[in-house]
């Protein structure tokens, strides 16, 4: 089933069950996050929610991995997030 | 509905232990924080894949068809997906109390479900163990496990040029992935030497049963024709000594490496590459079993005796945690754990037989010391907090500190959001003597980071 899915501000079509990194990996994405201290791009690492690299924000909400996440219709996906300590 | 067996992880381990339980007549409950059965190993797409590329990918596949099958058919397993447990508690000569929160990954209004199991199994696999590297904390630094899950759950390549490193058997199925996803595989770099992996796995073959040899041997040659199709380069006694790249891989640096993984100055090559996919082997996932008591055995798996019991009451293990051996070891133990669970008894026989085979992979690929040798001083380390191999010596030296908890609040390293898991045995082998708390790095008491607006909401229901 085809949905529909905003990325940063972008609106993009999306299949239902594909994963918030996976979405983002089809499209090319490699690093979607910075590190708090050195500023360093970040994206997937371990692939199954142990890491937590792959951080997004989706619909207001931070913090959530997106190689675990599943897209749902509609779905506000923000990158880039720096966590602030 | 009353809980007779509580079954944590809905793996090969998870699926054989729900199924023998209920064949020994108990009311099961089975609980996975992913949305899909079959753990790691029998990873799908939740929707859309072809059944042919699904088979393409997979290994025991009807197994796993057939396990879902009965288990979703049966009313008297209630199988919750999605469901995270983050806390347990113990009681006494009983198995703990199981916390978890049901819904979408990381989302805020998950529902709170609180178990007390007449007996737990868990069956809560493994993650992968990769060791340090320059450069490893480049974007396209991938564990060979988020190839094959990216591969086989969303039919994404993780690069176009790939080469896969590190060591072990799984490397082998990774790259077979890889290439069925349409990436080119550039290599396979495999760290211990032929001379280490026959030595390994060629003395007293009679331990070995002639039909368990046989399905091996046609599970691993089929990768290896996958991949000889392909042309792909597979090299033994050599590693990734580092990754190249300002904001993403370009290259990495393989080198030779002895037979304790010290590099052999001067053979390095430079390998274009988009991507490589790491595995060092696996870290069983403990948390939640040393938060329930669990004994250890000295390689941080949790011991169990010949029926899956642990040393706490009521409480059985089964699978990766009890020590890194593959899905047909995993099953088995399942089984074993399912029926003793249930309270009846058998099943050692069968896994001891598959025993067998762990040991010789273990001393054919396990981790040699060598490796802390391509670790530099400006190597990062812990991943979450930017640590790096030199600033963890300089607060070894600066402290004295032989104790992992007070390492890791003065320098930092572990303290991050994964909470010490990828970085955790890496530190602990970084330290110039043994600790004096050895496998403090995987006590979590808070199993996953949760949100306290979640965990200050009262249960839906506590079931018995």
């Amino acid at each position: 089933m085809k949905i529909s899915v905003t990325v940063d501000g972008e609106r993009l079509g999306a299949v239902a069950g594909q994963t918030v990194a996976g979405l983002l990996m089809s499209r090319g994405r490699v690093s979607w996050r910075t590190t708090s201290r050195t500023g360093r791009p970040r994206g997937l690492f371990c692939g199954i929610g142990v890491c937590f690299d792959c951080l997004v924000t989706v619909n207001g909400l931070s913090d959530v991995r997106a190689c675990q996440r599943r897209v749902a219709d509609g779905d506000v996906v923000e990158t880039g997030a720096v966590d602030e300590r | 509905m009353s809980v007779d067996v509580l079954v944590i992880g809905a793996g090969p381990a998870g699926l054989a232990a729900a199924r023998a339980a209920r064949r020994a007549g108990a009311r099961v409950v089975l609980l996975d924080s992913s949305d899909v059965l079959g753990g790691q190993f029998w990873r799908q797409p939740l929707a859309g894949g072809s059944d042919a590329d699904i088979r393409a990918l997979q290994h025991k596949w009807d197994r796993f068809v057939a396990l879902r099958r009965v288990l979703t058919d049966d009313p008297d397993c209630e199988i919750v997906t999605g469901a995270q447990v983050w806390a347990v508690d113990r009681r006494d000569d009983a198995p703990p109390v199981v916390h978890a929160l049901v819904g979408p990954a990381d989302g805020g209004d998950r529902r709170r479900r609180v178990f007390v199991p007449r007996a737990l199994v868990l069956a809560t696999g493994a993650h992968e163990r990769t060791l340090p590297f320059p450069g490893w904390d480049l974007p396209g630094v991938y564990t060979a496990g988020a190839a094959q899950a990216m591969a086989k759950g969303e039919g994404v390549a993780v690069g176009k040029r790939v080469l896969v490193a590190g060591t072990g058997p799984f490397l082998l199925p990774v790259a077979a992935s890889l290439l069925h996803v349409g990436a080119t595989v550039v290599g396979v770099v495999e760290a211990s030497s032929w001379r280490r992996i026959a030595r390994g796995w060629v003395p007293r073959p009679h331990e070995l049963r002639p039909k368990d040899l046989m399905s091996k041997s046609a599970e691993l040659g089929g990768y290896v024709r996958a991949l000889a199709a392909r042309r792909v380069p597979y090299r033994t006694g050599a590693a990734v000594l580092a990754a190249h790249g300002d904001s993403r891989v370009t290259a990495v640096t393989v080198a030779r490496i002895a037979d304790d993984w010290t590099p052999r100055q001067g053979t390095e090559q430079r390998v274009e590459a988009d991507a490589v996919c790491v595995s060092h082997g696996f870290v069983p996932r403990t948390e939640i079993a040393i938060s329930a008591g669990c004994a250890l055995a000295a390689d941080g798996s949790v011991r169990v005796d010949e029926e899956q019991r642990t040393s706490v009451p009521g409480v059985y293990a089964a699978g990766e945690i009890t020590g890194i051996g593959g899905a047909d070891l995993a099953l088995a133990e399942g089984e074993a754990a399912g029926r003793a669970a249930a309270g009846r008894a058998g099943g050692a026989a069968e896994v001891a037989r598959h025993r067998a085979f762990a040991d010789r992979m273990h001393s054919a690929h396990g981790i040699r010391p060598g490796w802390k040798a391509w670790v530099g001083d400006d190597t990062i380390v812990c991943r979450c907090e930017e640590v790096t191999a030199g600033q963890l010596r300089t607060v070894l030296a600066a402290t004295e500190t032989r104790g992992l908890r007070s390492l890791k609040l003065s320098s930092r390293a572990g303290l991050g959001i994964c909470q010490g898991r990828i970085c955790g045995r890496n530190v602990e082998d970084l330290l110039p003597d043994a600790p004096l708390d050895p496998g403090r790095t995987a006590n979590r008491p808070i199993v996953v980071p949760v949100r306290l607006g979640e965990i200050a909401a009262p249960p839906v229901e506590r079931e018995v």
